[in-house]
């Protein structure tokens, strides 16, 4: 890979910031204020005027564009306006990679990335729809009750569970790891709602094999991150978190509709992990702290494996709280609780918490963190990747 | 069996129906006959499924449905026990499997496993498709779901 083709290095996120984060229902405010109120947090965190920020990067089809956000907040030049395509938390990763292509492609000075939610307010993602007719690819799925996410996505993590003879005890072990570290975070919704082992295995049936604490919860809150050049970024207020690559990525056919993906036991990474790392020029065994994304935590179990860290035949091993736990486990996964136990913002959260241990600032800080990876949305489509690092690994 | 409407889940939930663009009606209206169709394409005779307006093999336009046997293997599956729709309030546990048809180069489709709610189910078994007629009445409304049961 040429220097010319690759972001390694050339932008930073310098800015976050985030709402209060509530259960589902419970926001005082619409969901384009809250946005409005991250951004402006974020701006504060990167020590700039709100209105310099010139471009926006969202995912998840957000339904707070930049044109009525540029407007109310006073923005002076909108350079760039942007969306990643599907649905879920697939593109958390990719807005980042699009706001870093805009700022090294010279559009943009600090380009906004963004998620708001207020589920209370427009709908709950964990029900079906009520609708009279399922109409076309949906018709293959909806009349026979399979219409939530949790429902979707359980054949696949059951036939990844067959084909390598992964146990309950993998994905109890995400769930508790989350849930543990959301217990030092003030923010977590969960924060102060212990998890044990006998909750867990106790907890009622979602979806076999999801009990509840498979789940991610159902949030209102936004977030906001602020990305600029390297050239900006090494003189302002907080420390970089360097951009070693970030990237999108969906497997051959992975959308292929009535559950009919070739590749069917898979979190949808396979093409794009050794892009991801090819770029920072790093691999599995340099990340020092992981932020995976867990719509389900069996979608966990598939990014970890398809990241390789470790075999799909060996995750009955690998896969345990102590291994997981920050400060020093092998793999300390979703040090802030993550969309189970801090909050579903559609992972953008997770992106914050990467941020955070680059900085030192985590309330489950791992020990001289340099490379801080995030996964975003297993088993959708495209999903992508973020390699943050403290240091920026290019000649300056 | 739900006792009162006789069919694996109870109405309520929603019926199908074709794409905005007309795409898979063909499929819908072969089920009302009791006829499993899939997409296949008269070019290069690939199957695909879900439908699509082109031939994703030989990218031809040239598609269409062809009758196969409703010999299946249990791909796949899940018990659902968390109802998210109301017309599902009485009615979990149910099971949902995926199942691959080998007479139409292993494309899958999902349905309900018919039987026993808490039944074993063990992926490879073979299983064959059961057409469940229901809706209200005549016309629009009536409509046939693909479902599923083990070969015993």
């Amino acid at each position: 890979m040429t220097e010319d083709a690759t972001m390694r290095g050339k932008a930073a996120i310098v800015g976050i910031g985030e709402t209060t984060y509530y259960k589902r229902g419970q926001s005082p405010d619409p969901e384009v204020k809250l946005v409005l109120d991250a951004i402006q947090l974020a701006a504060d965190d990167a020590g700039i005027d709100v209105r310099d920020i010139d471009g926006f990067a969202a995912y998840a089809n957000d339904r707070n564009d930049p044109p009525r956000l540029s407007t109310a907040l006073g923005i002076k030049d909108l350079t760039f306006s942007n969306m990643v395509w599907g649905g879920g938390g697939g593109g958390g990763s990719g807005a980042v990679a699009n706001a870093v292509a805009a700022v090294v492609a010279g559009y943009s000075k600090y380009v906004v990335v963004y998620r708001g939610l207020a589920q209370g307010q427009f709908g709950r993602f964990g029900q079906g729809a009520d609708i009279p007719v399922a109409p076309g690819a949906m018709a293959f799925t909806a009349p026979y009750g399979l219409l939530s996410p949790a429902q979707s996505f359980a054949m696949r993590i059951r036939r990844f569970m067959h084909e390598h003879g992964a146990e309950q005890s993998a994905l109890r072990a995400i769930s508790l790891a989350t849930y543990r570290h959301a217990q030092s975070n003030p923010r977590a919704v969960m924060y102060g709602r212990e998890l044990t082992e006998e909750m867990y295995d106790n907890s009622r049936m979602i979806v076999e094999p999801f009990h509840l604490f498979d789940c991610c919860q159902e949030n209102d809150g936004a977030a906001a991150l602020i990305v600029t050049s390297a050239e900006r970024a090494k003189d302002m207020k907080q420390k970089p978190a360097w951009v070693l690559s970030a990237a999108q990525g969906s497997d051959y056919r992975q959308a292929a509709t009535a559950h009919n993906s070739p590749d069917y036991a898979t979190s949808n990474f396979k093409t794009l992990a050794p892009r991801l790392y090819a770029m920072a020029g790093v691999g599995p065994e340099d990340v020092d702290v992981l932020q995976s994304y867990e719509n389900f935590t069996g979608g966990v179990l598939m990014s970890i494996v398809e990241h390789g860290f470790c075999e799909p035949d060996e995750v009955n091993d690998f896969f345990t709280l102590e291994n997981f736990s920050a400060p020093d486990g092998k793999l300390p996964l979703n040090t802030s609780g993550g969309n189970l136990a801090e909050c579903y913002m559609h992972g953008l959260e997770l992106v914050h918490e990467a941020v955070r241990q680059v900085r030192g600032e985590s309330t489950c800080q791992v020990p001289d963190v340099n490379v801080s990876m995030v996964t975003s949305g297993p088993m959708v489509q495209p999903v992508s990747d973020l390699i943050l690092a403290a240091d920026r690994g290019v000649d300056a | 069996m739900s006792a009162e409407t006789g069919t694996y889940l109870p109405e309520g939930l929603p019926r199908p129906g074709p794409a905005i663009d007309g795409l898979g009606a063909e499929f819908w209206e072969a089920a009302k006959r009791h006829e499993l169709v899939v997409q296949q394409c008269r070019a290069c005779e690939g199957f695909q499924w879900g439908p699509e307006w082109i031939c994703y093999q030989c990218h031809s336009y040239d598609l269409t449905y062809t009758q196969v046997s409703g010999h299946g293997i249990i791909y796949s599956w899940e018990r659902v026990w968390h109802p998210v729709h109301p017309a599902l309030q009485e009615a979990t546990p149910y099971l949902v499997v995926l199942v691959e048809l080998p007479d139409a180069g292993n494309v899958r489709m999902a349905g309900n496993l018919l039987g026993d709610r808490t039944q074993d189910v063990v992926i490879g078994a073979e299983v064959e498709v059961a057409f469940e007629d229901k809706g209200e009445g005549e016309g629009d409304e009536a409509y046939t779901l693909v479902q599923w049961r083990v070969v015993e």
